[in-house]
């Protein structure tokens, strides 16, 4: 059974389509970076998951379940939102504690569950403390803990650490990256370095649709692009792009300059690198860096949604 | 689903949020002060310079007067306390995100609303308690003891009254995203309703002639109000379900 399944899913504000017929499998076990520039559909789809919203068109499932039962969804989901709210005269621990009493747990269940997961997600110390007081990342990382309350099967993220210092961060995503032992995750984010970091599969939506999905290594492989990479001495701006005008061969394909670095994406490497190496010896300019860029998403990402219209 | 589990939230919130503390204070307070400013009106004008010619004119203080005092105070505070406590149950959750995270978990929409209104509900029993206890009290001790059932039939319609009250404030509070829109469209609501009792035939029909016809329990009156009863209670219905089913369809 797929964790998640959604056909033709659509969502309409009157003439503006947030989603556009989005079909989209995710497998159990796995975590899932769901990609995608700013109003791409990626939150639409997550409150569609959550029962927060109904859709215009369409059908989607969590582990068999129709989310339009609500209720059976609701217990085999933990959802955070990209921006948590509490009830801020509450603490922490009363707020895990009215979660689990809405998820029927026991009073031992309850209490073992929330001591656990506070410390889990480093705030065991502000147990007691009114979440009125805290600050942002403090309550991103009460979100987590709430939507593991129920030790769900699906775990919906939407920008799980887009708050978070560059430690917490870290510690975050690795947290994230253990829970997939338990549950699928569904992580919406548009950072591109957090799914290379934890996620195995990736899809990416972008005007409502969804443009491509499937293993990372299979998409790396997929949409990869040879790319050098050049970056001269600073003030070389004027000379780098002179000596750019003049390079003319089959192998190039692509071409893109910021300041004193240029990205030159090639058809042929060897070929590339041969020849460049060569042109920029006979040119003299003082190169700081010469390097074969490995693929990355982000590349995958651009060149996709570029082509889609570039989530304009 | 889960009432039971959103109402303890709700009635916990209204303890740390002193509800329960400012609605017992006012409400409690009137409860008593009513019976000592009848009793003591006359002396009060005439402590005043200049009006003591006033004075001459009050007739010495009934029950009566202890009773009326009673009913305009409470009635007046407890429906701004019925609209203040209502305005920004659904609104105020929906506007900060706090009902997104607590809808995305097993409690269903209805619950929700109905723990909402179950919630000022009970300030409102408990404030109203307090009040009639000290009316009572001190109308017993300045004037003579009330009929216990007149005194509980009068306190029942003035709770039945401020929670018609609530219901038509909670009904806007989920229309609306502002809690001062849902206050205005209140009260608004609530004097529309008053402007209809000024028609002889339709006054029988108000909410608040249930607490017209309690005080004239007092008097002997005994003519039943069924009519206004059944507009209170189908009022309170009426909202309840019609917030339950426009909160189901909202987008959150």
């Amino acid at each position: 059974m797929k964790a998640i399944e959604i056909q033709s899913l659509q969502k309409h504000y009157g003439d503006v389509k947030a989603l556009d017929g989005l079909d989209l499998i995710v497998d159990p076990g796995c975590v899932f970076g769901f990609l995608g520039p700013n109003g791409a559909g990626k939150t639409t789809t997550l409150r569609i998951l959550t029962g927060l919203a109904g859709a215009s068109g369409g059908q989607a499932s969590i582990a068999g379940v129709p989310v339009s039962d609500h209720q059976a969804v609701s217990r085999l989901i933990g959802y955070l939102p990209e921006e948590p709210v509490f009830y801020r005269w509450m603490t922490p621990t009363e707020l895990l504690d009215h979660v689990g009493r809405l998820f029927g747990q026991s009073v031992d269940e309850r209490k073992r569950q929330a001591r656990q997961l506070l410390e889990r997600v480093g705030l065991g110390e502000a147990a007691r403390r009114r979440i009125g007081g805290f600050s942002r990342g403090m309550r991103q990382r009460l979100g987590l803990a709430q939507a593991l309350m129920n030790d769900p099967q699906v775990l919906l993220l939407d920008e799980p650490v887009s708050a978070l210092d560059p430690q917490g961060r870290k510690e975050v995503l690795e947290m994230i990256a253990d829970l997939k032992d338990t549950a699928t995750i569904f992580m919406s984010t548009h950072i591109l370095a957090d799914v290379e970091r934890i996620c195995d599969q990736v899809g990416i939506i972008d005007h409502g649709r969804l443009i491509t999905a499937g293993k990372r290594s299979e998409l790396l492989a997929r949409y990869h692009t040879d790319a050098i990479l050049i970056e001269l001495e600073p003030g070389q701006e004027l000379a780098l792009a002179a000596w750019l005008n003049g390079l003319k061969a089959d192998w190039l394909s692509q071409l893109t300059i910021e300041g004193v670095t240029a990205r030159i994406q090639v058809k042929d490497i060897e070929l590339a690198r041969k020849e460049l190496l060569g042109s920029l010896a006979r040119s003299k300019l003082p190169v700081q860096k010469f390097e074969v860029s490995t693929p990355a998403l982000e590349d995958v990402f651009l060149q996709l949604v570029n082509a889609n219209g570039g989530g304009k | 689903m889960n009432l039971f589990t959103s109402l303890r939230k709700e009635l916990l919130e209204a303890w740390r949020g002193k509800r329960f503390l400012v609605a017992i204070i006012l409400l409690g307070s009137f409860g008593m002060m009513s019976p000592l400013l009848a009793k003591f009106m006359r002396e009060i004008f005439s402590a005043i310079p200049g009006a003591e010619i006033v004075s001459a004119i009050i007739p010495e203080a009934t029950v009566l007067d202890a009773i009326g005092q009673y009913v305009k105070n409470i009635e007046q505070f407890g429906i701004l306390l019925a609209l203040l406590l209502s305005m920004g149950l659904v609104a105020v959750e929906k506007e900060r995100g706090t009902a997104a995270l607590v809808l995305s978990k097993p409690l269903s929409r209805s619950s929700f609303i109905l723990s909402k209104f179950l919630g000022v509900a009970a300030v409102l029993l408990v404030a109203l308690l307090v009040a009639a206890l000290g009316g009572y009290y001190y109308t017993l001790f300045l004037f003579e003891a009330l009929p216990v059932g007149s005194w509980l039939a009068l306190n029942g319609a003035l709770l039945l009254l401020f929670l018609v009250v609530a219901a038509i404030t909670l009904l806007f509070s989920t229309l609306f995203n502002s809690q001062a829109a849902a206050a205005g469209a209140g009260l608004g609501t609530y004097f529309l309703l008053s402007l209809i009792g000024s028609s002889p035939t339709l006054a029988i029909y108000i909410p608040g002639h249930l607490v017209t016809w309690a005080v004239s329990l007092f008097g002997g009156g005994t003519v039943p109000v069924w009519g206004s009863l059944v507009v209170c209670l189908g009022l309170i219905v009426i909202c309840l379900t019609a917030a339950c089913l426009v909160f189901r369809r909202q987008e959150l």
